[in-house]
């Protein structure tokens, strides 16, 4: 049973999601989401511990070898995303009960759960397969799947963010598409790891050089590197609450990590780093990224747009740690993938209590919630300063990791500028903080209180992880650094 | 019980304190009785450990093994018992007098208050037995956050106003540079641990280390090193148990103990005074001493004029860290409790005259002596410890910071420390005057009289412990030389 795992892992939540369409009716579909959602993490966890060791699974699907069949491989590094997707989804559906109720016309609910197990589905597919083609196929049932749950928006803007989406995405997902077909058309195989084995011979083929520009560029769009971002701000805030706070956690994070595996695994490091100046290019694009999203967030009306402004911010500071090119700054970049999850899903799960409570997400709906749904405020100004980085929050670690590997770098006035944008997130996040505590509702404003016990819990759970995690680092750190040293041991 | 065990109860008991102070909520005697329990304990435990490290004890106590090599963790030391049994002893201090304020002013949100002051303190203790850099750091951005909520207590424009800058000026400081400077010692030294001596093995180029330095001398904020003092004044928004204990003593106290502690623990006194690195860092300190006592002299808002006062006195425990000798860091540790026990009982003083007279600037004050004449004396007293006369405390920690200065071949430095005696007498003995001898604008009797009795029992204790530490020094030196393995 366990050895079928990597299959299951995918193949569950892709044969729940028609029979949420066949059981329609009531709960149901919610429930099945569920318990689909909780044995997936089951079975992240347990392929996480099996490698935990530095080892690899292969598994042969339908029993077709490599390269001729699909091949999934699992490492610690993309165990470590399944369990952070898994996870996410884990918290976040026990939160969308009342949450979907509350958003979504009843009469589509049903459609609301089968779309998220195809997206659950698409992004565990994208980082558990072993395979260049097969990763399409999981793009696009993920980019799918999540443009429908966009639109589904109670906004009418959110039909146009879906669309601008749509049509972002796809760009994306074609030019990753064209640069797997030139790399299989000069190496004939899609296999991840025979392809690492036939590139390096061709690093000089122009051909090769293309593919990585296509597929880097395919890559950075899905992942809203600055600035190829402009369909993230509309997307995460028209979707409904649990859309955002699950792909805000995961969706963005996933591409991230292809974005790893095809640069130190297909293609190597040495080419990316050495004959591509992909090192230049990301560091110029990230710091670009974290200073203009973050002075922009500060100057948003709608809480959920600051908070999707700083996702853009944040990828920003993964991909700088990307760009150093050492084990600590890629430590850094895992460590703030697992981290930022938790935090912005926290956060997420906060603006859902917001919509459920009070209906809206502007800065000045804030007033005098401090008192009225102290709760919910609390998870915020925790969630917020994990954001920004205060020790003792998750944020703090991966702050630490990303200026200690710029120092070793010697990019002193990276590290610097790392520090120096923590700055902006306070101003961005103690906007709303002081709104909350000190200004005094409006004279009409509507009797508010805390969300039910299903919408604070998760939302707790997730703002004590970012406390947890701040403290007992062991578990990101380690699992982030074991992956880290093993993709640049296997690009060199 | 064990020192390790002392160790742990010392952050462990205030925050326990906050708990029934909440739970109290509606009955406002009980958890004012669970705030004084709770500083009481905390004291006696702070005594108990501090009568163990003195015997030579060094516990030290893991928290959580936080980043790789770098745990949060608590350690005592001579230095950190000093600070740990003034906060401490004078939270209880505060806490009595913050019965009288707080009820004699009808403040709202009580509870709110005596909570988080109860968590600021538990950061305090952090500060003060913090085991390595990196806990130092995580405890001092705790008790700025802390804090927070006491500054803005008042909730109003002005209020909230104070807070953004008090915030602002700590956080950004602390992250900019404090954090910066943390990351590059465990860079250069591959350790984050306090070691008596200091941390570099191979040491780095002078221009290096004094960059380093730099980071810490300015990125510690709450130190008030200029020109990042501005939270300071910001923060007298404050009722004035919070200006009293906090910004008197805990939080500008953490700020230049974490000075000291970081130039004796981390860079090594050695290092320093065989490098020079840290001459240009008495000229930062001398100048702060100097301008912030001018623009006290201009203050007519009492609290501002103590704040600037503060911001002064800070300067000389940065001074003396600063040259880099064994009285230096003796004098600096002196003058971290001397400096404590005058300015909180001046900031009482202040407070006890709000809450009797509702004054709060100095112009107001005439005759005031009158009405208030143990509330005027004991700031009298206050006054003259600041200044550095005997027989106050205030005289034996600046003769030994005044030895410092002679050790380090720095006549210059003398001389700033007596312009800055006389300019603390030019703007804390007019306040005197005004108050005893002139005579009051509307005639007639007095419209009000002394402060209640909490708050003139909360100002003789600590009057008492300004004469104590002249007439008893013996045992507060030979803690604090304790440090530098006695002199």
């Amino acid at each position: 049973m366990i050895a079928q795992f990597p299959a299951l892992q995918v193949v569950l939540p892709l044969i729940a999601a028609p029979l949420c369409i066949v059981l329609r009716r009531g709960a149901l579909p919610w429930f099945i989401t569920l318990v689909v959602s909780w044995a997936a993490l089951a079975m992240a966890g347990t392929l996480l511990d099996q490698v935990a060791d530095g080892s690899q699974i292969s598994y042969a699907l339908g029993g077709w070898m490599a390269p001729l069949g699909i091949e999934y491989r699992v490492d610690t590094l993309n165990a470590f995303m399944l369990v952070i997707v898994a996870g996410t989804s884990s918290i976040v559906l026990p939160f969308a009960y009342r949450s979907v109720i509350r958003e979504i016309p009843e009469d589509r609910h049903y459609l609301f759960y089968g779309g998220y197990l195809l997206m659950l589905t698409g992004l565990l597919g994208m980082a558990i397969t072993g395979d260049a083609f097969n990763v399409f196929v999981f793009i696009e049932i993920s980019s799918l799947s999540s443009y429908a749950m966009i639109a589904m928006g109670r906004d009418r803007r959110a039909l146009s963010a879906a669309f601008t989406y749509l049509v972002m995405g796809t760009v994306g997902a074609t030019f990753f598409l064209i640069g797997v077909g030139l790399i299989y058309a000069v190496t004939g195989t899609l296999n991840m790891a025979d392809l690492a084995q036939r590139l390096p011979p061709l690093y000089e083929s122009r051909a090769v050089l293309a593919a990585f520009a296509f597929i880097s560029a395919g890559l950075l769009l899905k992942l809203a590197l600055f600035p190829l971002h402009l369909w993230l701000p509309n997307a995460y805030t028209y979707a409904p609450s649990v859309v955002t706070a699950f792909l805000a956690a995961t969706a963005t994070k996933v591409a991230i990590y292809l974005l790893l595996r095809f640069g130190y695994t297909v293609f190597g490091a040495d080419f990316v780093f050495d004959i591509v100046p992909a090192s230049e290019v990301l560091l110029a694009l990230a710091i670009a990224g974290t200073v203009i999203a973050s002075t922009v967030a500060i100057f948003q009306a709608d809480v959920k747009r600051l908070l999707a402004y700083s996702s853009v911010a944040q990828i920003g500071y993964i991909i700088l740690g990307v760009s150093y090119a050492n084990v600590t700054g890629l430590t850094a970049s895992l460590v703030h993938i697992f981290n930022h999850a938790v935090t912005k899903g926290a956060l997420f799960l906060v603006m859902g209590c917001m919509a459920y409570a009070v209906g809206a997400c502007r800065v000045e709906s804030f007033a005098g919630l401090g008192k009225r749904m102290p709760m919910t405020m609390a998870a915020f100004v925790i969630g917020g300063l994990s954001l920004i980085g205060v020790p003792l929050t998750a944020g703090f670690v991966s702050k630490w990791y990303l200026v200690l590997g710029a120092i070793e770098r010697g990019w002193w006035p990276v590290a610097i500028l790392v520090l120096a944008t923590s700055l902006l997130a306070v101003a961005y996040v103690w906007r709303v903080v002081e709104v909350a505590y000190f200004r005094d509702p409006p004279a009409d404003a509507p009797e508010v209180s805390d969300p039910p016990l299903s919408l604070i819990v998760p939302t707790w759970v997730l703002t004590g992880a970012c406390v947890y995690f701040g403290i007992e680092t062991s578990l990101p750190v380690g699992f982030a650094e074991q992956a880290a040293q093993l993709l640049m041991g296997g690009g060199s | 019980m064990t020192p390790e065990a002392l160790l742990l109860l010392a952050l462990i008991v205030p925050l326990a304190g906050a708990v029934p102070i909440v739970l109290l909520d509606r009955a406002p005697n009980l958890r004012e009785a669970a705030t004084l329990i709770t500083a009481v304990l905390l004291f006696l435990v702070n005594i108990a450990l501090a009568s163990d490290v003195l015997g030579g004890a060094r516990p030290e106590f893991v928290l959580s093994s936080f980043i790789p090599g770098a745990p949060i963790m608590l350690g005592a030391e001579p230095l950190g018992v000093i600070f740990g049994l003034i906060a401490s002893g004078l939270w209880i201090v505060t806490s009595v007098y913050s019965i009288g304020y707080m009820r004699g002013k009808k403040e709202a949100n009580q509870t709110r208050f005596y909570t988080f002051f109860a968590i600021a303190l538990a950061s305090t203790m952090g500060v003060a037995y913090a085991g390595n850099l990196i806990s130092l750091f995580v405890f001092y951005e705790a008790l700025s956050l802390s804090t927070y909520p006491l500054v803005t207590h008042h909730g109003n424009e002005e209020a909230r106003r104070g807070g953004r800058t008090y915030l602002g000026v700590l956080l950004s400081t602390s992250i900019a540079f404090f954090l910066f400077g943390v990351l590059w010692v465990w860079h250069e030294a591959g350790t984050v641990a306090f070691m008596a001596g200091g941390v570099f093995s191979a040491p780095p180029d002078t221009g290096i280390i004094a960059a380093m330095l730099a980071l810490f001398v300015f990125g510690i904020g709450k130190a008030g090193v200029m020109p990042f003092h501005r939270w300071l004044p910001a923060a007298m928004v404050a009722p004035t148990p919070v200006s009293a204990l906090l910004h008197a003593v805990a939080v500008v106290k953490a700020g230049v103990f974490s000075v000291v502690k970081v130039t004796y623990y981390t860079f090594g006194i050695d290092l320093l005074s065989s490098t020079g690195a840290s001459e240009v860092f008495l000229w930062v300190a001398a100048a702060t001493i100097v301008i912030a006592s001018i623009i006290a002299l201009r203050q007519d808002n009492l609290k501002r004029r103590l704040a600037y006062s503060t911001v002064s006195q800070l300067s000389y425990i940065v001074l003396a860290a600063m040259l880099a000798n064994s009285a230096g860091i003796v004098g600096g540790a002196l003058h971290i409790a001397s400096h404590a026990f005058g300015k909180i009982t001046l900031f009482f003083c202040a407070g006890a005259i709000y809450v009797a007279s509702s004054k709060t600037t100095v112009s107001q004050l005439k005759g005031i002596g009158r009405a208030m004449p143990w509330t005027m004396t004991f700031f009298t007293i206050g006054a003259i410890s600041i200044i550095g006369l005997p027989p106050t405390a205030g005289f034996v920690s600046k003769w030994y910071i005044l030895q410092g200065v002679i050790d380090a071949g720095q006549p210059a430095m003398a001389g700033v420390l007596i312009v800055s005696t006389l300019l603390s007498a030019a703007y804390l003995l007019p306040i005197v005057y005004t108050a005893f001898f002139q005579a009051p604008e509307a005639s007639g009797a007095p419209t009000h009289g002394e402060a209640p009795l909490s708050i003139l029992l909360a100002l003789g204790a600590a009057v008492a412990l300004t004469f104590l530490m002249f007439f008893f020094a013996q045992p507060a030196i030979e803690i604090a030389a304790q440090i530098v393995g006695g002199v």
